[in-house]
This record gives C-alpha cells, structure tokens and sequence, in this order.
C-alpha cells in the first residue's frame, strides 16, 4: 500500500472542501436550518409520530441525516467532475496510487465532510431543542455507513458523468428524490400502504429510520435490519466502485 | 544497458480508429530523444499509455525496467510527464500543488528543500504562496514542469513544453532543461517546433499514423534529407509578371522580389535555375543555397 499517497489524496480532498467551507459546510447546515424552522412552525401543531417525541425533535435526524448523505456524496462527485473537466485528474491518474487506494482517499474524504456537516446541523439545532440521545453507537455506525454508501455514489457519478449536466441529472433525478422521499420528513406509517412498500424499496430510508432510533430508541424497522441493508448496499456499490476503478472506466481510457 | 524506455508492438484501437499500430521502439537511459509526428500521429497516445493514462490493447512497456501495467508503481516512481494542456487545481496554491504532488509518490515529508530548489530553478519562488489562478500562463506551465520532477524522476517526459510559450520563457524552459539533461536525466521531447527537436535531441522518431516510420540519430536523419532536396533562395532586381513554366513546379513560396525554389539534387541544378530566370529577363540580386533541415525531413518522410 502506498499509504502516504493514499494520505495525501485524502488529504487534498478535505483541503479542498475546507477552502470554500463557506459554500461546503455553512450554507447545507443553513438550509438544514431553514427547513427546520419552516416545517416545525407550520407542522409543529398538527404532527405527531412517535409518542413523547415533538415534530420538531422528530425532524431534527431526519435533516441531519439528509444532509450528512447529500454532501457525502457532493463531495467526491463535484472534486471528480470538475478534476475531468479541468483536466487536473492527471495529477493523481500518473501517481503510483492503486485503485483501492484511490476509492479509499476519496470515500474517507467524503464521510468527513459528511460528519462535519451533520455535527454542525446537530450544535446549532440543540439550540432550538434538546433531543434525547438513546444511543451514540447506533448514532455513529448510521452515519458512518451512510456516508460511505453516497461517497461511493459520488465516485460513481463523478466517473460517469462527462459534464457538469450529467452530474446535475444524477444528483436531482437519483439522490435528491431518493433523500426526500426516505422518511426525513414523515413516518412510512403514515403513508398509504402502496407507498410503505415502496419506501421499502429505498435504501436512504434505512439511513434515516436507523439514524432516528439512535436518537429516539424507536424507529419503523428494526435498526440492526436497517443496519444490514445499508451495509449490503455499500458492499455492493463498493465492489462496483472498485470494478469500474481497477478497468480505468472513463479515466484511463 | 537497460533502457530507460522500451515500448514493444504497442497496438491501442479508440473504437474503430487503430491509434497504433504495433509500435516498438527503446529510449537509451540518458538520452535526449525527440518524438515527432504530425498531429493526430499517435505520440499522446504513445504518452499516455507510457504514463498509464491510457491502457494498451497489446503489446508492453516498461520504464526503467519496469512493466508499466504490472509494476506500475516503480514506472511511475521512475517517470515525470509535464502535459500538454496547462490543467491545475484552482484550489491550491504553487507550493501545496508542489507539495501534494510530492506526497501522491510518498516523498512528501522531506520534499521541502527539493520543493525550494525546484521554485528557485523555474524562478517561481514570489510564485510560491500565490494560486494557481492568478499565475500567467507561462508561469504555469513552468509549474507543470516542477510538478513532473518533484519526486525527482529518472525520465521526464515533455510534451510540447513550450506550445504557445514567448520566446523568453522558452529559451529559459530549454536551459532548464539540458541541466536536467546534464544531471543525468532521460528526456523525452515531442514538440511541433522542430528547430528546437533539431537544436536538443539526439535522436529523434518520427511517427505517423500510429507506426514508427523513421527513427535515427538526428545527424543520420539530416543527411537523408540533404542526399534529395535544397532549398534556394533567389532575389531579383524585380518582381516576375509571369514565372517561366520549367521552374513553376519549384516554386516553394514567393515574396515579391525574392522567390524560394526547391530543387531536386538529382535533376536539377543551380546553373539551370539560373539560367531559366534569365530567359524571361529576370536580374538576379543575391541568390543563397540553404542545406535541409529537420522540417524538410519531417515533410518529406511524413509525406506533409
């Protein structure tokens, strides 16, 4: 393993997101924010899903989470695009970096940013109000493994897409409905029963339903089954990631 | 001696298109080699699979011994490639792209003083703190340079190092690099000027259409071209109205008063010219032979 080169590039992807932290780290945590105080004024009332827990507290992972899996995943697609289109992806193509040391420096880099964000969505909401916390491992393990799963989304679409355009279809026709569509805003118990299957069929709802019960102890599906599914769809995004890396899909062509 | 590059019936289709076509050729460890084609020849796409960029469809590579596919870390830690295109990361500054650089190869940790020197070298230290962005162009280019050796390669690769560079700049790229050529550095050099393919390299491959077509020590290449054409030079008393039907065909350019003839040293002669100007009433001012050049050998080899 070439571990310092492997350092180095994950190195340079949080330098990178650090230097316009302004656009990379405020402005979602911002936005968390404003969906915040929007839907909790207008819902607060009116909403009620789990016993005990206001909507307000409710929306709070929901958000976090939402946002920890949009800036995992906007953080290796937006540095693998624009390092295509302004062609600097040479740099790291001609260093003896292997192809898993490649996934791993960006995928790190990505669950970073990830955190960074959720914590800060975490510090300013506890401002607004105080969240139980049932379990800081299942906490942890959720968004560790969630943000793995859209770094790799990211590395993907950042391999892919050819043009900034492309980047914008994956991102508004795949992740954002993915992400809204996942629980962050509602219980699937709410939803007609058709829905509920469906749901079932989106992995972020595990993300969001897991990362909840952390907080809160009760969720809509068992956590540890929530846990497996995330894992198991990471696993297989991995190994996809991994193929198209070792073939030089669309870098080394 | 062990190369320090050595490419092996190098075959690589892009679709439909075969980009080379079993190529083969070795650069000596210390040489000064020139690759030349004309554009669309094949020599980025030699480059980049040299450089790993690109993978091969058959055939191998290796650099300093070293398999470019199944050892591709010790080629890479061997190989320096200064791009064609001026790319950089518009996020960092000279030193933190010089030092990252440096870190992809693991020589991260004691790269400062290797760091200073090359800045120093490429008169980029007041660069040293400053974005990407803000350089000029040649600025940047010359970081490109820095880039390529700042894990201290055997063999760099330059190619068109000084596509859209002033004259300066290029004069000062070029004295960097035949130090680095003095230092025992392999230099590898494609360019389009091919005065400076003349004036540096030692040997030289002209390539085209993805095949190897000529490949000599730039002597033995001159001489060929010298052995079939000359280039005259003739400037008259006054511009021609009409060019005598015999020399038309030799006609390379003309320029009011003066007029560029190629002649075929087989069949034609100086004295012949002479005399066919003068039939049609022409006073010959100066007239000035000049030997082929490297152009002249490149156009008649490649077919230009």
């Amino acid at each position: 393993m070439n571990w310092e080169g492997m350092y180095t590039l994950f190195y340079k992807e949080l330098k990178r997101f650090g230097k316009v932290a302004l656009q990379t780290v405020m402005a979602p945590v911002v936005t968390a924010l404003l969906y915040l105080l929007v839907f909790s004024h207008v819902m607060e009332e009116h909403v009620k899903v789990y016993e005990n827990v206001s909507y307000t507290a409710f929306l709070i992972p929901g958000l976090m989470m939402m946002s920890i899996i949009q800036n995992a995943f906007a953080n290796s697609s937006s540095s693998l695009i624009q390092s295509k289109v302004t062609g600097n992806i040479i740099f790291v193509l001609l260093a003896p970096l292997s192809y898993l040391e490649f996934y791993l420096a960006f995928l790190f880099a990505s669950v970073v940013r990830g955190l960074v964000v959720g914590t800060g969505i975490f510090i300013v909401a506890m401002l607004f109000v105080s969240l139980p916390l049932h379990s800081a491992l299942w906490l942890i393990m959720f968004a560790l493994v969630s943000s793995a799963v859209l770094g790799t989304l990211g590395i993907i679409a950042g391999i892919w897409a050819e043009k900034f355009d492309h980047m914008a279809g994956f991102q508004n026709f795949i992740i954002m409905p993915l992400s809204f569509l996942s629980g962050v805003f509602y219980s699937i118990y709410s939803l007609p029963d058709f829905w509920q299957s469906v749901s079932r069929f989106n992995p972020f709802f595990y993300m969001i339903d897991g990362f909840r019960y952390g907080f809160f102890g009760v969720s809509d599906v068992a956590p540890l089954f929530s846990l497996l599914v995330v894992l198991s769809f990471w696993l297989l995004l991995a190994v996809f990631t991994l193929i198209i890396l070792k073939k030089g899909y669309k870098l080394r062509d | 001696m062990q190369a320090a590059i050595h490419i092996d019936s190098v075959h690589k289709h892009f679709g439909t298109v075969h980009a080379l076509k079993g190529m083969s050729l070795t650069v000596e460890k210390g040489e000064f080699f020139g690759l030349l084609g004309p554009n669309g020849a094949g020599k980025s796409t030699l480059i980049n699979i040299i450089a790993g960029l690109t993978r091969m469809d058959s055939g191998s590579v290796s650099v300093m011994g070293h398999d470019v596919v199944s050892h591709y870390r010790q080629s890479r830690q061997h190989l320096g490639v200064v791009p064609q295109e001026l790319v950089y990361d518009p996020f960092f500054s000279v030193r933190e792209i010089l030092q990252i650089q440096a870190g992809y190869y693991g020589k991260g940790k004691n790269a400062s003083a290797w760091i200073d020197a090359l800045l120093e070298g490429l008169k980029l230290t007041d660069k040293a703190d400053a974005n990407m962005r803000a350089l000029s162009g040649g600025m940047k280019r010359r970081v490109l340079i820095a880039q390529a050796l700042v894990h201290k390669p055997d063999v760099v690769i330059l190619d068109e190092p000084t596509a859209g560079v002033d004259v300066e700049l290029r004069d000062s790229l070029w004295e960097f690099v035949k130090e680095l050529h003095r230092d025992g550095h392999t230099i590898v050099l494609t360019t389009h000027y091919l005065e400076e393919a003349e004036s540096l390299c030692q040997r030289i491959a002209i390539i085209n259409h993805g095949r190897l077509i000529a490949l000599d020590t730039k002597d033995a290449l001159l001489a060929r071209g010298v052995g079939k054409t000359s280039t005259v030079s003739v400037t008259l008393a006054e511009a021609l109205l009409k060019i005598p039907e015999e020399l038309a065909s030799r006609i390379k350019c003309v320029d009011g008063e003066r007029i560029e003839f190629i002649l075929n040293r087989d069949t034609d002669t100086i004295i012949s010219l002479i005399d066919g100007l003068r039939a049609v009433g022409a006073e010959i001012l100066d007239l000035r032979t000049e030997d082929a050049d490297l152009e002249d050998v490149f156009k008649e080899i490649t077919g230009q």
